[in-house]
């Protein structure tokens, strides 16, 4: 098994109280069957929408977002899986694409001997 | 398995009221209009949906906390108090409250103040009566009412009212300009302005509850929320020692033996089922004995609204186990009163049903042709079955079938549909017998 990381980007905000509720019970369903198939190594966690961006050789400190919001990472999970295909395979499940977001899978680079 | 103890951290979203989100976002709009002032309606709807943003992406990680409305009231909490700190001076808040929000001494008590369930109920009832306003339609009323203090979407009040998205948006606008333009929220401690516009929040909460019983909705003509919604705003206008009147009593007992029937009325399959055809030991017992004792507290004073009568016809059903069992000759009478407090077309033909069973269909018919704006009914995909069904049971089976052809052309969901196309069946099974 071979760990990867979910990187959660975009998607539009619910519409109504109910969509937001049904929004996250979808996320909580797909979480526990990442989970009870053994492909969950670590939920991860949301991130704030702001933020700050310290670049360049003077050590610039800037005011986020740094990307458009369609980018923007709302936050990242750890999955095992057999290999990258498989991992990009149980992404699909995400319902993030209901709501016009994406997942980005990276694998998580191994010190291979 | 390693994976086996993140499993046990989220907790089970089963349990969790699929409601919750909706009655939560009324309860704090509510709370923060009052902080905000009724002007900063928009600025109190953003609190709320940035809440539930929150609460979306920290529970769908971390799962649902053991008090979610705790958790987004406090998050609400916290967010007003930043903007009112933040913006002490920027805005005009409700006149009131100025004078606490600008100390910091008193600003998180009274913001915590606010939160507090009897507080929120009290603003409840507060904005159920702004939502009234006597310059609004009551098509605007009830919009408005669903939208605040419900958590309907625009889109999801469209739905419901089969009336077009940008109609509804429109309505809901003008609704809230006029809300802000009244500058405070409706005082209900006031005893002749709440008197005077009491009528018009029961007529809104009985609309709100006929949505959801009769409904046009195009997903369903049964919308048990809008059923549950409508008498809890009720019992909010009942604990209100001006609101508890002989009149609120009457609707609140018209809306329980109504609701009481809601098992019954579709079946297991989704299909409506009409009040001939319902099995009666479905009807919820407890609603029932509710709805009685509520018709019983309304028998004061000398005014009689049509709320007593609906639920003095919805009682006599009530009582009666077998549908041979129905006093027809009260509910006749009944239907004579009402005429006379509230005539509509629909009441004068629930009437001629009504005599109908009582005297036969040969009187439902002539009864029908009576009511003087039936017009008015010509999209009433009922209108066209009660034509049909006295037809059937006048043994013309063709008549009747043309009728029910016109009722299913009217019908406005999948649930009307189904009913009325078993009903032009039964027309042909009794034409080759």
């Amino acid at each position: 098994m071979t760990e990867f990381l979910y990187l959660y980007r975009g998607g539009e905000s619910p519409k109504s109280p109910a969509e937001g509720q049904q929004h996250m019970q979808l996320w909580m369903a797909w979480m526990k069957e990442l989970g009870e198939k053994g492909h969950l190594k670590a939920m991860g966690s949301p991130l704030e929408k702001t933020g700050k961006l310290v670049s360049g050789d003077k050590k610039v400190v800037r005011d986020g977002p740094f990307a458009e919001a369609k980018d923007l990472i709302g936050g990242y999970t750890l999955v095992a899986a057999k290999d990258i295909d498989e991992a990009a395979e149980l992404s699909k499940g995400c319902p993030i694409f209901q709501f016009g977001g994406a997942v980005e899978v990276r694998p998580i680079l191994q010190m291979k001997m | 398995m390693e994976a086996k103890q993140h499993t046990e951290e989220i907790s089970q979203p089963a349990e969790l009221d699929p409601q919750l989100f909706r009655h939560e976002s009324g309860r704090m709009v509510v709370a923060l209009t009052r902080l905000f002032g009724i002007q900063n309606l928009a600025l109190a709807e953003d609190v709320v949906q940035d809440a539930f943003c929150r609460a979306v992406e920290v529970w769908k990680f971390h799962g649902v906390p053991a008090n979610p409305s705790a958790w987004l009231m406090a998050t609400a909490k916290h967010r007003a108090v930043d903007i009112l700190r933040r913006e002490r001076t920027a805005r005009t808040y409700e006149p009131e409250l100025t004078r606490m929000i600008e100390s910091e001494w008193t600003l998180v008590p009274t913001v915590h103040e606010v939160f507090e369930p009897h507080a929120v109920q009290d603003d409840q009832l507060r904005m159920m009566f702004s939502c009234c306003h006597h310059q609004l339609r009551e098509d605007a009323r009830v919009a408005l009412v669903l939208h605040i203090l419900c958590g309907f979407s625009v889109g999801e009040i469209a739905g419901a009212f089969v009336s077009g998205l940008a109609a509804t948006e429109k309505r809901i606008t003008r609704g809230k300009k006029v809300l802000a333009k009244s500058k405070k929220l409706f005082d209900v401690a006031e005893p002749a302005e709440f008197s005077r516009r009491l009528p018009d929040v029961q007529r809104a909460l009985y609309l709100l509850f006929n949505e959801g019983y009769h409904g046009a909705s195009a997903e369903s003509a049964v919308r048990v929320e809008l059923c549950r919604d409508a008498m809890g705003l009720t019992a909010i206008l009942l604990e209100h020692p001006l609101g508890k009147t002989p009149g609120t009593y009457a609707l609140a007992a018209l809306m329980n033996l109504h609701a009481a029937r809601l098992p019954a009325r579709v079946d297991a399959s989704g299909n409506l089922n009409s009040l001939p055809n319902q099995d009666r030991s479905q009807w919820d017992q407890s609603l029932m004995a509710e709805g009685v004792r509520l018709l019983e507290l309304s028998a004061t004073g000398s005014a009689v609204t049509e709320y007593h009568v609906e639920a003095a016809i919805a009682a006599i059903h009530a009582r009666a186990t077998k549908i041979e069992d129905t006093d027809w000759g009260a509910i006749v009478a009944l239907y004579d009163t009402l005429m006379k407090i509230r005539p509509s077309p629909i009441v004068a033909l629930n009437r001629a049903i009504a005599l109908a069973q009582f005297e036969g269909a040969e009187r439902g018919l002539k009864e029908i042709g009576l009511i003087a704006d039936r017009k008015r009914l010509a999209r009433y995909p009922f209108f066209f079955a009660a034509l049909g069904d006295f037809e059937l049971r006048l043994g013309r089976p063709e008549a009747a079938r043309e009728h029910f052809k016109i009722a299913l052309k009217l019908a406005r969901n999948a649930m009307e549909r189904r009913f009325l196309e078993e009903r032009t069946r039964a027309c042909v099974v009794s034409n080759g017998a």
